[in-house]
Order: C-alpha cells, then structure tokens, then sequence
C-alpha cells in the first residue's frame, strides 16, 4: 500500500486559512474532510495534528474560535478566519504561486532551450 | 509580532496554569463522533468504523502532547519539573544535602567575603569620575635611590602648560593642625592643595563651593572646604557654616564649602583618605619657600589626563618634556641623579600597597572554593552509585540521555546555588563581626560592603561552579548500563571503575590543593612568627606615646615657638612636669618621625657629606628625626662609639647629629664617622630662609634599630637634637608602669596648663604600636591559615569518603579474602595503603604546586624561604597523619566485615 504523503506544516496552514476563508466557520472535523475531499484524497491528513495547528494559529492571532452548535445541533469549537488572517492568506497565497511559478519554469525547460 | 504574542499567550498560560486538555478532548470526541458517524453512513459496521476513526486520527496521546505543548512553555515546565524533583531527591536524602549545601556555603561565602574587600579597594579604587583619567604624577631620581621626591613648583608649572594634561593639582600630604576656639583644641589632620584640587577630582560641595581653580594666592588662601563627617561632627551640620571663620594654627580661616557626604579623599594610607579638612594654597609664598627650580616639594601631584590620551603617549610627550628641561637645566638637573617623571594611574598608587595581599587571599580563597567545588562533585559521584537502578530504569523507560543529563545538572546547580545563597546570607548577617577582623590600616576600609554586585558575584560563582563541576559527574551518571545495572541489582555496575577512578582524582587534586594552602599559610606564620619574636633593637615595653601639635602660622613672626631656643623652653617644661606625672620613670620628646613604627610617611632629607657631595641635588636621602637626649636611654637603644645629645646641645652650640650604625656603613664605609661633618637641608617644619644650612658634626653612633619597619633591620638614620631643630609635630614618649587609661587626661592637663592650646591625641603604648605594624600581615596570615584548616577539613572529609566507597565496593572481596583466612590486619593494612597511596600521589603533586606558589609569595615573607624544609615537611606530615586518620575508620568497618552475613546477602 501506498502510503499518502505527510502535508507539510507550511501548506497546512496556508489549507486551512483558506478553507476558512472560502467557507466560512468551520469545527475541526469539517476543516480536516474539507482539506481531504480538494486534495482527491491525496493528502489524509494525520487529523489529529491539525489541533495543535489551529492553536497555534489561534495564539498568533489569523484565526479566532469559539464554541457553537454544528448542523446536526452538537457542541462543537467553530473556528473563523481573523483580519490579519486574512493578511496573511493574501501574502502567503501570493508567495506560493511565485514559488509555484519558478519551479513550474523549471519543469518546463528541456535541454534545447538553454542558449 | 506574531512571534512576541504567541509567546506572551503561552506564557501567560504557563504561568496561570490553565489548561486546552479538556476542551481538546471534547474537540477530539467531536471530531471521532462525526467520522465515525460518516464511516456508518458508509456502510461499515460501528466497530469497524469507531477503528477506522481512531485510525484516521493518529496517535491521541502524541496529539495531546503536541497540544499541550502548543498551549504553554514547555521549556520551562520541564526546568521547573526537574527542580521539583531535584528539591524532592534532597530532601530525600538531607544528610547528603546538608553537607554539600555546608561545603559550598563555606566555599562561596569566604570567596565573597573576600571578593566584598577587593570590589572596595582593587576595583573601585577611585570614587571620581571618569577614574582612568586620573593619574599620580611620579618624580623619581634613580641615579639617587630616590622615588617620589615630589615636584618643584617651576616643574608644576610647566607641567600645567605642557598639554598632556586637563589640570594638574598639587595633592599634599596629610598634615596636621590645630583647631581652637571649641572647648578643647583639637588636631585636625588636612591637606594643603592647590586650589584646582577639587576640579582635578571632579568633585564639587554639596554645600557652598570648592576652590576657585583660577586663585592664584601665592600662599594659603585663607580658604577651607571641609568634609561632611567634621561639619557633623564639629559644627552640627550647621546649614549657615559657608562664611564661618575658624581659627586654625592661629590663623583665621573663612569655610567656603562642605564636601558631600560619602566624598573620599585620595591618598595610599587609611589616614590620607580620612581626610576631612581643606586649605587651598599656591605652594609659592610664605609659609612656602620661594619657588625654586631645584627645591622639590615633598608633595603627590596627581593630574587629570586630556580625554581619550593614553597613559603611555602622555609618557612619551612628558619623557620629552623632561629631555628638553634636562638640557635647558643643566645645573639643576645633574646627570648623576638622572631625574625621570612617571604617569602612574592614581587607582595603582591608592592600592599599590595591600595589592600583594589582597590577591594572595583571593588566591587562597579561590583554591578553598576549587576545594570545596572537588568535594561536593565527590559527594554526587558518591551518589550516582547509589542511585544506579534508579537511572536505570529510567533509561530503560525510555528517558533520553540529554533529558537525563539536563536533570542532573538542575540537581548540581540547585545544591551549588543553594550553598551560594547560604553563604552568602550568612555573610550578610556576620558582616559587622567579620569587619572588625580587617585591620583599620586597609585602605578604603569603610568602603566594603555588602551590597548587589556582591551577591550577583556569589550567584555568578554559585551557578559557573555548579555548571563546571556538576556536568562531569552528570554525564558519568547518565552512562549507566541499563541491562548490567538492572540485572546485577546494583551491585556494582560496570560504570563503576569509571567513577571510582574519577573519584580518586579528585581526591588527589583536593588533597594537593590543601597542601598547597598549608605550605603557603605554614610560610605566612613563620614569617609572621619571626617578625613577631625578632628584637626590634629597642625596647618596647612599658612605653606610651602621646602627639601635640604646635602652631605654625601662616606669617612665621606670629610663631611663637619659632627658633629652637623659644621652642626649647616649652619642651624642657614639659619634660618637667610630665617626669612628675604618676609613675612616669623617664621621659622624652621627639617629632613624629621620632616615634617607632608610628609614622605612615617618612620624610627622608638630602644629606651632604662633607668633601663627597658638593649639592644637594646628588645628596642620598636620609630619614632624620628630630628627638630630645633621654630618648636613646629610653628606648634602650645602645650607644657604640662617641657619644649622646646633651642638654647643652643648643641652638648656640655647634650643630650635633647622631646617627645609627646603618647610616655609618652606607655613608662612611670603612671609615670612622666621628667627627664628619654634613649639611642637612632645612625641611619643611622649619622656617624658611635661603641661607645655606650650617654644617653638622656626627658626634655619636648607635645601634641599628628597627624603628622604620619591623621587617627592615638596618634603614639608615640620622638624629638630630630637638634643641637645635624645632618640630612642630611633638611627640612626648614616656617610660613606666603607666595607666594606659589615665595617662591621656593626665598629660593632657600638664600640657595644657603650660599653653592651653596645645592639643593632646593619639596616646598608645608603644607595645599597641607594634601589634598595629603588623596587623595587614596577621590578617592576611590568620585568613590562609583559616581557609588551609578548612582545606584539611574538607580534603579530610574527602579522602574519608572515597575510602568508605572502596571499602563498600570491595567489600565481597574483602569478605571472601576474610573467609579464605586473611588476617584482619592484613585487611586493615590493605585499605590504609589506599589511602596512604592517595595521600602520596595529593602530597607529590600538591609540593610542586607549593613550591611555584611559595616563589610567587617570596616578597610576602620575612626570615623564611620559599623552599623552607621545615614548613615543607611539617605540612606534608600533617597531610600525611590526617589521610591516614580519615581511612582509618572505613578500614576498620572492613576488618569488622562480617564474611558469612556478606556472602549471603549478595
């Protein structure tokens, strides 16, 4: 069996911004199946972990959380996104794509190209 | 920023002490009830998708440890965990925490103790600003012998003008005066300075002014600052003083500003830097003599450097200077003297004569730390095999071995910064008793204190020496063999040769290092020992001393004791009426540099021989006291040839001196002194005239005593007659069985009756005097051989300890030798030889140690050499008797080593 790669720290975070920004409130459960259903499954992520994540998210002030009641009316800790959050989404939205962008370059150059 | 708030968050968490678990668990239960519901949905059976949820979450524990950690510091929790758990294993076991607590509060407390005394003296020597400005101009005359002659006021000037410096101030020297017009007079000790004195220091009045360091009055200002302990005294901090006249030496004085409080006088001696009372003068009219190029006055001159200079190019730009006044001055400066002027910094020169001993202590109580340091690591050695399975099963759960390490390092540290902490308190409580056993004649004496750089230097120590000598024992510890220790139920693991091996070294090195304190506290007690019972060459017993003071004011007609002859009168009856004075045998008078071993400051004067020298300039310099007839008789100071002083010799007789068999060899080699003739310059207690000074006939020569310097057999002399050379400075010296008491007030009234201002102080017996002399030697003697007996203590204790550790370890071996027949004394003979091994290897090493430290202290002893066989062996031997004690009692349990109870039990 194939084992599915662990997602790095860096990606996660920059996942859950912006499920929370795409969706809205969301409890852990929801943000973690969110992440596996755009991944196509591809990253399951080792759920648990995402906890420690989102408090750390917490204490650095991007996202904020509070307890509410989920779809099917149970207790659950809804976390949103935070203005500055949101800041940084844009910013390290923007810094991925120019990451992505430099090594897609890369990818596609073949031999001939190069003067 | 976001760093910075997580960190407040998790800190503020930490130290509330909340906690995310519950609300983590509740999330976590959420989280497994919502894919566990999904897993149904999907068609799996509620078992299989309670597994699968558990699955997809991953480890819960490791996830609440993520968390938890997230949420505080954990750091920090895991540094106060091991604290807790240190605090715990002391408590467990409180003999072992109570030595060790013990050995370092000794260790670190007498460090401090020591450290208290050199922040006073050695590091804050000077408390002006900018400190490493200042400095001591030195004038020195090496083709003469002669350092620190003081300048000439030309020199000062042209110092003043030569750019190197900001200001340049003369400093004087302590001097004395009398303050009449309270109900008593009374002698004031003062400095003569020139006005730009205080601006040197950098130092302005808390009350009224200083200077004005643009004065230029030839002589005496008539102005005086004084310090803030006499305006308490004195005047009752009398907020109107500024303006106030008062009489000193006969001459009226106006006070024109109170130092602040806690201000210092600069100077080499305890009494200089008491000074308390200021006159601003220009050093170049009357009472001074006029200046003159060659005239040198006798005075420190400490100056100010430009900022930013360096004190080497200000050398460079002064030995110009002097070059250039050299071959301008020919006949001023003889090439024979080969006058030379040095920077020294004023810090070096306030300090320069307790450094010696200051830094032999600190030495001692550095090696008594390094002692009580290679102790307690014995005692966590010691432990470590102790606490073997403990450490073992620790590791074998899993326990990393830097976690393990860290952990034994906080055990270390906690005991070291504990016995800092202890200590430390215990000097703080002991501080008033502890200073009264520091001689008075330290400098800056009322300086130490114990204060927060004191106690930040005993947790520096504390925490530097637990770090050093907590990491080796720790890291041997951490090394245990789980299986073997485990398996062989403690009983010796294989980690063990390991820490035996490391133990005995340390108690080599304990044991060398006390050696090496022995034989330095061995030598300072012989030496202190030969000073102490060397004959001084006169006779002490006894004998009192008591100090006047006779005016001298400022216009030299107004003196009434002017001439000798005017002078002779109030001396003669005040040798009358002290002789009649109860139980007083004999009695004499002298100026202060008459008085044995009680003058800090000698004023050693040029002499000219007749038909050697032709100036003063190439003239030796000679101390001269000035002392009546009866002194000699008093002090029992042998006549060898010619003879004594008469009362005949007066102002109208030919000039008489006499001198001591040392100034005869050094002056007269081979040749008889009797009936040679010398010019003595007129210093500064007499009245100034230009004349030349008469010629003087050595009538008589005495035995050498030791009135200089106890230490010093043979300094060269001269006496002159207190009839034919008035002294201002008198000192009345008295022989009999005398009530030390009463004698003050008795002679006081005698005096007083004759002129009524005349001040009375200073009465010692001559015997106090002596005792005093020696009082920076005895202190620093008495503290090596304090911290020496605490060394043996402790490398007693030591060398104890690792032999009960061989014995235990041994003791199966022991038990079957005994059981195969070996006689208990061979058992007995077998540990002492450990022992005495030990001891052997401490005692070689510690003697090579002893023998550099002992050259190194060479100028601190008297009459004993470094190599001193005696000293040498007898230490060694004590060494040698205490190892062979602290094994004893270990090889005795072992001879007691019940085999058949041993064999069992393992």
């Amino acid at each position: 069996m194939k084992e599915k790669p662990d997602v790095l720290q860096g990606t996660l975070v920059l996942m859950v911004l912006k499920t929370l920004d795409v969706l809205g409130p969301q409890h852990g459960y929801g943000i973690a199946r969110r992440i596996e259903q755009i991944s196509g499954d591809l990253l399951a992520v080792n759920q648990g972990t995402l906890y420690p994540l989102l408090l750390k998210l917490e204490h650095e002030g991007s996202i904020a959380s509070q307890w509410g009641a989920s779809d099917n009316n149970r207790r659950a800790r809804f976390y949103r996104i935070t203005a500055a959050g949101r800041k940084q989404l844009r910013t390290e939205t923007s810094d991925w794509e120019q990451t992505a962008q430099i090594i897609a370059r890369f990818f596609k150059v073949k031999a001939e190209d190069l003067p | 920023m976001k760093f910075l708030r997580r960190f407040f968050i998790r800190l503020s968490n930490f130290a509330t002490g909340r906690s995310a678990d519950q609300r983590l668990r509740e999330e976590i239960a959420e989280h497994l009830a919502f894919q566990i519901e999904e897993n149904t949905r999907a068609g799996m059976s509620p078992s299989e998708a309670r597994r699968q949820a558990a699955l997809k979450l991953g480890a819960a524990q490791a996830i609440r440890e993520d968390h938890h950690a997230e949420h505080g510091l954990p750091l920090i929790e895991n540094l106060l965990f091991d604290l807790k758990y240190a605090a715990r294993m002391l408590r467990k076991s409180p003999g072992f925490a109570f030595v060790a607590i013990a050995t370092m509060a000794l260790g670190i407390g007498a460090t401090t103790a020591i450290y208290s005394v050199i922040d006073a003296t050695l590091l804050h020597p000077l408390p002006y600003p900018k400190p490493s400005e200042l400095i001591h101009v030195e004038d020195d005359l090496p083709g003469l012998g002669a350092q620190d002659v003081g300048a000439s006021i030309p020199e000062f000037r042209d110092l003043e003008s030569s750019g190197i410096f900001q200001s340049v101030a003369i400093a004087g020297h302590g001097a004395d005066v009398n303050l009449t017009g309270g109900s008593q007079p009374e002698r004031l000790g003062f400095k003569a300075v020139t006005p730009n004195y205080f601006a040197v220091l950098g130092v302005g009045a808390q009350l009224g002014r200083t200077f004005d360091p643009q004065d230029t009055t030839p002589g005496y200002n008539l102005e005086a600052v004084i310090g803030d302990g006499l305006w308490r005294t004195e005047f009752g901090a009398d907020p109107r003083i500024i303006g106030k006249e008062v009489r000193l030496d006969n001459d009226i004085y106006q006070i024109v500003g109170v130092m602040p409080r806690g201000f210092r006088d600069q100077g080499s001696t305890s009494e200089e830097q008491s000074v308390e009372l200021w006159l601003g003068a220009g050093y170049s009219g009357l009472p001074f003599r006029p200046p003159q190029r060659d005239l040198r006055l006798n005075r420190a001159v400490i100056a100010r450097l430009k900022p930013d200079l360096p004190v080497a190019a200000a050398q460079a730009h002064l030995d110009a200077l002097v070059n250039a006044l050299k071959k301008q001055y020919p006949a001023e400066y003889p090439a024979q003297e080969a006058w030379t002027v040095r920077l020294v910094p004023l810090s070096e020169s306030v300090v320069g004569s307790v450094r010696r001993s200051l830094v032999l202590l600190f030495g001692a109580v550095g090696l008594v730390l390094l002692i009580s340091c290679v102790n307690v690591a014995n005692l966590l050695l010691a432990r470590a095999s102790a606490r073997g399975r403990e450490i073992a099963v620790r590791q074998a759960l899993g326990a990393q071995r830097t976690r393990l390490i860290r952990q034994f390092l906080v055990e270390s540290l906690l005991l070291f910064v504990l016995g800092g902490i202890a200590g430390f308190a215990i000097l703080f409580f002991s501080r008033k008793f502890l200073l009264q056993l520091v001689p008075e004649s330290l400098p800056h004496l009322n300086a130490i204190s114990i204060n927060w750089g004191v106690l930040l230097f005993a947790l520096a120590v504390s925490v530097a020496a637990g770090t050093l000598f907590g990491l080796a024992p720790a890291w041997m510890m951490s090394r245990y063999d789980v299986n073997g220790t485990l398996r062989q139920e403690g009983r010796g693991s294989s980690g063990s040769r390991e820490r035996s091996r490391a133990r005995q070294i340390l108690v080599v090195s304990e044991l060398a290092l006390s050696l090496v304190l022995m034989v330095a506290a061995g030598l300072l007690l012989r030496s202190f020992w030969e000073l102490f019972t060397v004959q001084p060459g006169f006779n002490p017993d006894r004998v009192m001393t008591l100090q006047t003071w006779l005016p001298g004011p400022n216009d030299p007609s107004a003196d009434k004791y002017r001439s000798a002859a005017q002078e002779s009168v109030l001396l003669r009856e005040i040798l009358r009426r002290s002789r009649t004075l109860p139980s007083v045998e004999e009695a004499a008078v002298g100026d202060s540099a008459a008085l044995p071993l009680g003058h800090s400051q000698p004023f050693p004067l040029p002499v000219v021989r007749e038909g050697v020298e032709t100036s003063e300039n190439l003239a030796p310099e000679i101390d001269s006291p000035i002392v009546s007839p009866e002194y000699f008789r008093l002090l029992s100071i042998p006549l060898l040839r010619g003879r004594l002083f008469t009362d005949e010799d007066v102002a109208e007789t030919p000039q008489v001196a006499v001198i001591n068999q040392a100034a005869a060899r050094a002056w007269w080699p081979n040749q008889d002194p009797l009936g040679k003739r010398v010019r003595l310059r007129l210093d500064a207690r007499e009245v100034p005239t230009s004349a030349q000074p008469p010629w003087t006939t050595i009538v008589g020569v005495i035995a050498d005593a030791r009135t200089e310097s106890l230490a010093d057999a043979a300094i060269p002399q001269i006496y002159r007659s207190v009839y034919q050379h008035p002294a201002k400075d008198l000192a009345v010296i008295l022989r009999g069985a005398l009530d030390p008491g009463a004698i003050s007030a008795q002679a006081r009234a005698q005096i007083q009756s004759i002129d009524p201002e005349l001040p009375v102080f200073q009465a010692e017996t001559l015997n106090e005097v002596l005792s005093t002399s020696l009082s920076v030697r005895r202190f620093s003697m008495e503290m090596v051989a304090f911290f020496a007996a605490t060394a043996l203590l402790l490398a007693g204790l030591g060398i104890y300890g690792t032999i009960s550790y061989l014995v235990n370890e041994q003791r199966r071996e022991i038990a079957i030798r005994l059981a195969l027949g070996a006689q208990r004394g061979n058992i007995l003979n077998m540990v002492l030889r450990r022992g005495l091994g030990l001891a052997a290897a401490g005692a070689a090493l510690g003697v090579a140690g002893a023998l550099i430290v002992s050259h190194l202290m060479a100028g601190l002893l008297f009459g004993v050499a470094p190599t001193d066989l005696f000293t040498f062996a007898g230490v060694t031997l004590v060494l040698a008797a205490v190892a062979l004690a602290a094994s004893y009692i270990p090889a005795l349990r072992a001879t007691r080593l019940d085999p058949i109870t041993m064999l069992h039990s393992e």
